[in-house]
């Protein structure tokens, strides 16, 4: 099978790594470079246990090669946490009680930090709709949201402090 | 009382404080261990080749493809395994399954072969090209035409069997309640069905097998509810090829998620242990999500039909449930041993039922192989829906309000411990005051007088109650055991001499956050503040025995053993306190984290300062040390239980429930961390939804899967989820240390008949009286068109 050289910027960081063309990018992550917060859930697209956001739009890394990957920027939950720093949707999900097993909990919190990303200050209904794709079969989703609500209210903390 | 007395501050955290988890921040980092996380030097995956008939003769494997693929290394048949005797291999109920065929296969997806290669990839590869010859046989997948004259016989393996029944199994007074029914007044009658479900935990099974030839030791990560009861498994099953006990480590490192689908042994693990033994390198096998749907244990699948008896003014006289219950091929159900239907004669329910009667007789079919729990204590939520139906339609014929029916029947708060008529102490309640709390928080008049004024403009909305008697915690070690393994469960807590501590459990979370709760319990107990106390569960070289998480038995067992090795480190403590303040034991008083002198306070010994001591100062003739393990058998089971009220509207166009509101009541006893119980309503409660709305594992007539994939098999997600309400009501449990009961299951138990009930009461003027789950939108629109509403 055909080998390919790539390139991938994952958390920040350069890496170089050769690939066979089948090489799904959530094997890339985990078996190539021993990333193992990005899970696997299912195999066909539809749990979002391995979502990670892919150049900044989040993407089930079960279903894209790692050749698709080259060249552009991957970031993981392994990511989410700066200078030692929790990231507001870190806190929030341990705040608001909104993991259990914690097996859904790296995708659930890569695809809502993407949501807060581009819309600050979501209703319940666009969290309910942002998170669709990603499946948790412990909380019932309801402290899931209150985290994400508590995530958004904390990044919008010091905007809204500024504006006052 | 609707809360639990808070003893400690916020600092020590015991019972009763919303503690955020400890286990929180491994897994809010990506940091979580969980099986497919392992890597070890050397180690090799395997791949299974599955059957894709449901019943068909195995002609021939040819391997020599797969081994001809570079870095293939074996292909492991039945032949393989039968030259150690172990293709065959017990099941929990005693019956027998296969680990590899040599002859047939009896379902679709069943293991037929495994690959061993380097990597997963090549696994995979070797799999697609093992080629294996079968000639297919009549298939049986409807248990009543298994149980029919000239069905083909699926156990052929079993010398002297002539049809498909496994076991017949009763209990009550037949004939007091035939005559009840031959007197009542008025009776009613049901057919239930409550279809196969998988209980789908996002993290699937696997395991890694590593066995060292040099010190023929195993180690044995897996996912497992019971690590305990593995080793020992392994150790029985397996001690003719030479694996021993006490050269057997089992690991259950963290769960992504359990739910009773991590409970028994799948020939995966055996084959990949089998294997590592024979190659002696680390073998790694993790299943795919359609191996997981198609291949692991199911839940449920019994045909039921319920029947009461009661008076004209609606007082209950007679219960009887007759069942069909499909076990598939082997019976692997994972029951206590005593219990092949599990504690299913819990179904009289909440209710003051003088004579039952109830009896079911078990079917093999060419399925997979199960009757796990799906989120329940032993076949509880099956026993919960046959009565909680079978009372609205009770309802329904009396033309009574259902909740006016529940309050006549109630076994009232004062008759606790009540003895069931079908046997069963339940150790204490209060019925009543679940549903008037579950009644007030809804409005329960206000929303019958809307449904009322909606019927009239034929809008169709419905109000479904719930009212569940769970039964939990097994237990009591004079009935209940696993292949003669007492259901104790286990803690074993040392107190460090800086009066710090590690607490280990022979249970095992999979999600329920006992690294918090448990340091609760042993806070509460020892003033030692939580955030200090290391809770391990999981390994067996290190925990104490204990046969491990299911049932919603971690609580009433280990949390109980929690307790009471607690109280046996302060009796140590209270010995060693007298000593350093030279005063009788009987002149000190417990406060909490500290012993003082009765009328003096000020002369007083921290728990720190009597950790330090233990190992530095303890009294002449004592043994140094503060440290105890408690192995709890518990006297009796716990008998949580709630109300459940559903508001349901109906789209007449196109069938859909839409759940507008669910309020659920629960009383759980004493509760040691109500963010956590919270959290496991909540779960229970849409593990109950999906049942009753989506999720259905069903078979065509040549035994093939249909929902053998997420694409198919539809777990809600956020969309579909309502917002759950709770409450609490607290009735604490006679009988365990801390008063507690069990509640990771409660919710799944109660929601189904809820959301039914609803459905049913929203078309119950049509005549409507009965729906089956999981109630789909095209199963919904059907009933509305054949009513002639359907828009």
């Amino acid at each position: 099978m055909a080998q390919h050289q790539i390139k991938v910027k994952i958390n920040g960081t350069d890496h170089k790594a050769e690939v066979e063309s089948r090489l799904l990018l959530v094997h890339l992550l985990r078996e190539t470079l021993s990333m193992t917060g990005t899970h696997i859930g299912c195999d066909t697209t539809h749990c979002g246990a391995c979502t990670v956001l892919l150049d900044g739009v989040p993407v089930k890394s079960c279903t894209v090669l790692a050749v698709q990957a080259d060249g552009r920027e991957v970031k993981t939950v392994e990511g989410l946490e700066q200078d030692g720093k929790l990231h507001a949707i870190q806190n929030g999900f341990h705040q608001e009680h909104g993991l259990q097993c914690g097996f859904c909990t790296p995708g659930m919190m890569i695809t809502s930090s993407a949501l807060l990303a581009s819309n600050p200050d979501p209703s319940e209904a666009q969290i309910r709709q942002a998170i669709s794709g990603n499946l948790c079969r412990c909380t019932g989703y309801v402290n899931i949201i209150k985290s994400v609500q508590h995530a958004a209210a904390a990044l919008r903390q010091p905007a809204e402090a500024v504006a006052k | 009382m609707a809360t639990t007395t808070l003893r400690t501050s916020p600092e020590v955290c015991g019972m009763g404080h919303s503690m955020k988890r400890k286990e929180d921040p491994r897994f809010i980092r990506g940091q979580g261990h969980y099986v497919d996380d392992i890597k070890l030097p050397g180690m090799l995956h395997m791949d299974i080749v599955r059957s894709p008939y449901a019943h068909a003769k195995i002609l021939a494997i040819h391997t020599e493809k797969a081994l001809a693929i570079p870095g293939v290394l074996a292909v492991i048949t039945g032949e393989t395994l039968k030259t150690y005797g172990l293709h065959w291999m017990p099941t929990l109920m005693s019956d027998t399954q296969m680990v590899l065929p040599v002859e047939k296969v009896m379902y679709q997806s069943q293991e037929v072969a495994a690959v061993i290669a380097t990597d997963r990839y090549t696994a995979a590869d070797g799999v697609d090209a093992v080629e294996v010859e079968y000639e297919p046989l009549p298939v049986v997948v409807d248990p009543r035409k298994a149980l029919e004259p000239g069905a083909p016989v699926l156990r052929t393996d079993k010398e002297g069997k002539t049809d498909n029944h496994i076991w017949h199994w009763e209990t009550g007074d037949r004939a007091a309640t035939e005559k009840a029914f031959a007197e009542a007044e008025v009776k009613v009658k049901q057919d239930i069905y409550i279809p196969r479900i998988h209980v789908a935990s996002i993290e699937t099974c696997g395991c890694v097998a590593d066995f060292n030839k040099t010190d023929t030791h195993l180690t044995v990560y897996m996912t497992t509810q019971a690590p305990h009861a593995i080793r020992t498994v392994i150790a029985l099953v397996a001690g003719h090829v030479g694996l021993s006990e006490e050269k057997i480590r089992v690991v259950s490192p963290d769960l992504g998620g359990g739910f009773g689908g991590k409970v028994p042994v799948y020939p995966g693990y055996v084959i990949a242990i089998a294997a590592s033994v024979v190659i002696g390198k680390p073998i790694k096998w993790v299943e795919d999500r359609m191996e997981n749907l198609q291949a692991d244990s199911f839940a449920r699948d019994y045909h039921m039909t319920a029947e009461l008896a009661a008076k004209k003014d609606g007082t209950m006289t007679a219960l009887r449930i007759t069942t069909l219950a499909d076990h598939g091929y082997a019976d692997a159900a994972a029951n206590p041993s005593k219990y092949p239907a599990g504690l299913f004669s819990i179904c009289t329910g909440s209710y003051d039922i003088k004579t039952a009667f109830t009896e079911m007789d078990a079917a093999y079919t060419n399925k997979p192989p199960g009757g796990v729990a799906y989120r329940c204590s032993f076949r509880v939520t099956e026993a919960v829906h046959a009565i909680e139906r079978v009372t609205d339609v009770l309802a329904q014929e009396l033309k009574m309000d259902p909740a006016e029916l529940r309050f006549k029947n109630f076994i009232p708060a004062d008759k606790f411990p009540y003895k069931s008529a079908l046997g069963w102490e339940y150790d204490s309640g209060n019925y009543k005051a679940a549903l008037e709390k579950a009644m007030a928080g809804v409005g329960y008049a206000e929303l019958r007088k809307e449904q009322a004024e909606k019927r009239a403009k034929g809008e169709l909305m419905g109000i479904g109650i719930c009212s569940f008697t769970e039964i939990v915690g097994a237990g009591p070690s004079r009935e209940f055991d696993i292949l003669g393994i007492k259901m104790f469960d286990s803690a074993e807590i040392r107190i460090h001499p800086t009066g710090k501590a590690i607490a280990r459990f022979g249970t095992k979370s999979q999600g329920q956050g006992h690294e918090t709760t448990y340091a609760q319990i042993v806070a509460e107990e020892l003033g030692i503040p939580a955030a200090h106390i290391q809770v391990e569960e999981g390994d067996t070289d290190t925990a104490p025995y204990g046969l491990g998480t299911y049932a919603s038995r971690s609580t009433p067992t280990a949390g109980a053993a929690a307790a009471v090795a607690a109280r046996k480190i302060r009796d140590k403590a209270k010995k060693i306190a007298a000593y350093l303040l030279e005063v009788s034991e009987d002149d000190l008083v417990w406060e909490v984290g500290k012993f003082s002198v009765k009328g003096a306070p000020q002369k007083s010994k921290t728990i720190q300062e009597l950790a330090f001591a233990a190992y530095t100062n303890h009294p002449p003739g004592m043994e140094a040390g503060l440290e105890a393990v408690d192995y709890y058998d518990p006297p009796n089971l716990t008998f949580p239980f709630g109300s459940y009220i559903c508001v349901v509207d109906i789209d007449r166009g196109t069938g859909e429930v839409k759940v507008r509101r669910f309020l659920a009541i629960d009383d759980c006893g004493n509760i040691i961390n109500p963010m956590i119980v919270d959290g496991q309503i909540h779960g229970g409660l849409s593990m109950g939804l999906a049942p009753a709305l989506f999720e259905e594992i069903s078979y065509d007539e040549n035994g093939n899967n249909s929902a053998g994939s997420f694409m198919d098999y539809l777990v809600p997600t956020a969309m579909e989820t309502p917002s759950w309400e709770t409450g609490k009501t607290v009735t604490p449990c006679p009988h365990h240390p801390l008063g507690a009961k069990g509640v990771g299951e409660s919710a799944t138990v109660g929601a189904p008949p809820a959301i039914v009930n609803a459905v049913v009461d929203a078309l119950s003027h049509l005549g409507v009286r009965h729906i089956e789950i999981p109630m789909t939108p095209e199963k919904v629109w059907n009933i509305l068109k054949e009513k002639g509403v359907a828009e």
